[in-house]
């Protein structure tokens, strides 16, 4: 009989990259400001541009996040995502067109009651979009990732043109409520008041979508259902209800999402949803396909990476983020946070 | 011999036989039987859309990958024949080295995305194909020194291809110039392309992707290298499309982002693939010239209706000559529901 191997347990700490490793995307934010902050010598423009690449992620998260949990929870991939977007902007759009009233005063208050009015319209409008486009696109081809793609692009075309129809082929300019107009300083740094608005919604937003998804039940059963639907069916939840759910609530955020991306353009066109779907594919991906956080994270990084360089060396911007991309998926070839297997 | 030239994958069905035989009588034919420049100028961008749409099928009929970035890399092939035909001179040996290099700057472009995205997942590749086609075509529109931006580039190709150069009289009524030339390089560029094509999808290499396409866990179990296999269908598919791109720069003497990169190329080509029918090399060619075909006379016929029924409310709008991609949209959708197979699927059940 052999001896048994010696077997001598250490109680060593984990190294601090070690410790550090889980929370690397989270870290990723403030390292790209920091570096942000050496590469631009000027501090009030470096704010200026931290706060305006803040903004720019969150909207961009409030258009992706819908995209990213109908993936996770249905593998269901909708290129016809921005669609709801375009028709958000125009819904919102005309809302705060018809409100001229509201929107021309300079009270904050009454303009912030147009916006909210503008945005309700607007997530109402894609909501029941969105319900019919699930049932009469997306429905016939589950599980047929192909077919998914090839027939949500289609319901991307046709609604573009659609919108075409209604609202004329020219693009519609439209000009900020009057309290939103103009910039504060601070520190020496014009931060625009939209801007800053802007972060604030997409961060409320965010807090309470990571709250629906964390604390409440429903938000349980898309967590389980992400991880394993068969199991959360064969536990007697009707998954295809929750499904519908959320895609229509994925809609609605587009929407939302569309309305804050056309007033910060300060003109919307039939094509901004088709523009916006490229920023919205590289933060899904960077963020890891079915990933909130994940996705929040890597709109935080593309707006920011966006906003730097285009200060920094205005033609390398366009394909900056393609960069970015790259490295992640060098990085971490599922995303920053895969939530989904690799099927 | 016929069998052998169609590399043994036979059109299977009478009436696809003919068509397929009509529409390359037509296309031989094209500048005696429909002389007239419009004609002519509709039959070479049938020919170059049957090689590019051809390649598109490559990918997505027999290797089931969606790729957006397939008018980039046609876009690249253009490019390439136009930069070299204004840097190194007029000539058929600057024509001959930008299309080859055309088309290995696709290939090894289409090697980079493919290693970064179908390692992982091939619907990874469908989302950062649209990204870098996209970066790319603004890319295309920002550096105007080198590309000419958005107005593109105009070049001369070698005078025995232009219409100043005569070889002969009239036959049947049609001039013997370079632009008749043109066209035959044009078309016997295309018809060998095609034939390449039609010889890889029904070579084992293309079994394989087949086979991939259908169950690709399955595959890998066998022992064959899905990536590697994928891989390669994107790298031939970026060159196939690229000579195509040089073909139709040599025709139209002129490059610019709206005739190669623009995204509603990109769709164009999606509709043929599948209107004409996903997973058959000929669907490529019944899909090509039912598609350019209905852009080039269907839209007047649209704006005709358009117009007889003014008055009415929304309709009008509808009917627009300029709103046809919303039907043809509306046709896509119904014909990956109904139709998987499209016309030439059909055509060969029947």
């Amino acid at each position: 009989m052999s001896m048994a191997p010696e077997h001598a347990p250490r109680m060593a700490r984990l190294s601090l990259a070690q410790r550090l490793a889980p929370w690397m995307p989270v870290l990723l934010v403030p390292i790209l400001i920091v570096l942000g902050a050496v590469a631009i010598p000027n501090t009030s423009s470096w704010l200026t541009l931290t706060v305006s690449g803040l903004a720019m992620g969150m909207m961009i998260f409030l258009m992706a996040s819908g995209l990213t949990l109908v993936f996770g929870l249905m593998d269901v991939i909708n290129f016809g995502h921005g669609a709801f977007v375009s028709v958000g902007a125009f819904v919102g759009v005309s809302v705060l067109l018809m409100l001229g009233g509201m929107t021309g005063a300079p009270s904050l208050a009454l303009n912030l009651a147009a916006m909210l009015l503008a945005v309700i319209g607007a997530m109402l409008a894609t909501g029941a979009m969105g319900w019919a486009f699930e049932k009469v696109i997306v429905q016939p081809v589950y599980g047929h990732h192909l077919k998914q793609i090839l027939v949500t692009m289609g319901g991307l075309i046709v609604v573009e043109q659609l919108i075409i129809v209604l609202w004329g082929p020219e693009e519609i300019y439209i000009s900020r409520p009057e309290a939103l107009k103009g910039a504060i300083t601070f520190a020496g740094a014009a931060l625009e008041k939209y801007r800053l608005v802007a972060v604030g919604f997409g961060l409320v937003v965010f807090a309470v979508m990571r709250w629906t998804l964390r604390r409440t039940k429903i938000g349980l059963i898309v967590r389980a259902g992400v991880e394993n639907g068969e199991m959360v069916q064969a536990l007697g939840y009707r998954l295809r209800l929750v499904f519908v759910g959320v895609f229509i609530a994925g809609s609605a955020l587009a929407g939302l999402g569309g309305v804050m991306w056309g007033l910060y353009q300060e003109v919307v066109t039939a094509h901004m949803g088709n523009q916006a779907m490229i920023l919205i594919f590289i933060v899904v991906i960077i963020g890891g396909l079915g990933s909130v956080e994940g996705c929040f994270i890597g709109a935080l990084l593309v707006g920011l990476m966006q906003n730097y360089v285009a200060f920094l060396e205005p033609k390398v911007a366009l394909i900056s983020n393609i960069g970015l991309m790259v490295a992640i998926l060098m990085w971490r070839p599922m995303g920053m946070i895969p939530v989904v297997k690799a099927k | 011999m016929i069998k052998a030239v169609l590399s043994g994958d036979m059109p299977r069905s009478v009436v696809l036989a003919s068509i397929l035989g009509l529409i390359l009588f037509c296309l031989a034919l094209a500048p005696f039987l429909f002389p007239g420049v419009r004609t002519v100028d509709t039959a070479a961008r049938i020919c170059v859309f049957v090689v590019l749409v051809a390649s598109y099928d490559l990918l997505l009929g027999y290797g089931g990958i969606v790729s957006f970035a397939h008018t980039m890399f046609f876009g690249i092939g253009a490019y390439g024949v136009a930069l070299a035909s204004t840097h190194l001179g007029r000539g058929f040996d600057a024509l001959a080295g930008g299309a080859l290099a055309g088309a290995g700057v696709a290939a090894a472009l289409a090697f980079v995305i493919g290693l970064f995205s179908l390692r992982v997942r091939a619907i990874f590749f469908a989302m950062i194909t649209l990204a870098v086609a996209s970066a790319v075509a603004v890319l295309v529109s920002q550096l105007s020194g080198l590309t000419g931006g958005e107005d593109g580039l105009t070049f001369q190709t070698p005078r025995e291809l232009g219409p100043a150069f005569k070889f002969g009289d009239e036959l049947f009524g049609v001039k013997l110039n370079g632009k008749l030339l043109s066209y035959y390089l044009v078309f016997t560029g295309s018809l060998i392309l095609f034939l390449l094509m039609l010889r890889v999808v029904n070579s084992p290499f293309g079994r394989v992707l087949q086979a991939i396409r259908e169950n690709d866990f399955r595959a890998e179990a066998i022992g064959y290298r899905v990536v590697r296999y994928r891989v390669a269908a994107t790298c031939l598919s970026a060159a196939v499309a690229a000579l195509a791109g040089s073909l139709y720069a040599i025709w139209l003497r002129y490059v610019g982002p709206d005739t190669t990169l623009s995204m509603e190329i990109m769709i164009d080509i999606l509709l043929m693939v599948v209107i004409g029918g996903m997973g058959t090399m000929y669907g490529a060619v019944i899909g090509a010239t039912v598609l350019v075909l209905a852009q080039n006379y269907l839209q007047n016929l649209m704006g005709a209706a358009g117009s007889a029924i003014e008055g009415l409310p929304v309709l009008p709008q509808l009917l627009d000559a300029d709103r046809w991609l919303l039907w043809l949209g509306v046709l896509f959708i119904l014909s990956v529901y109904f139709f998987p197979t499209g016309i030439v699927g059909r055509l060969r059940r029947s």
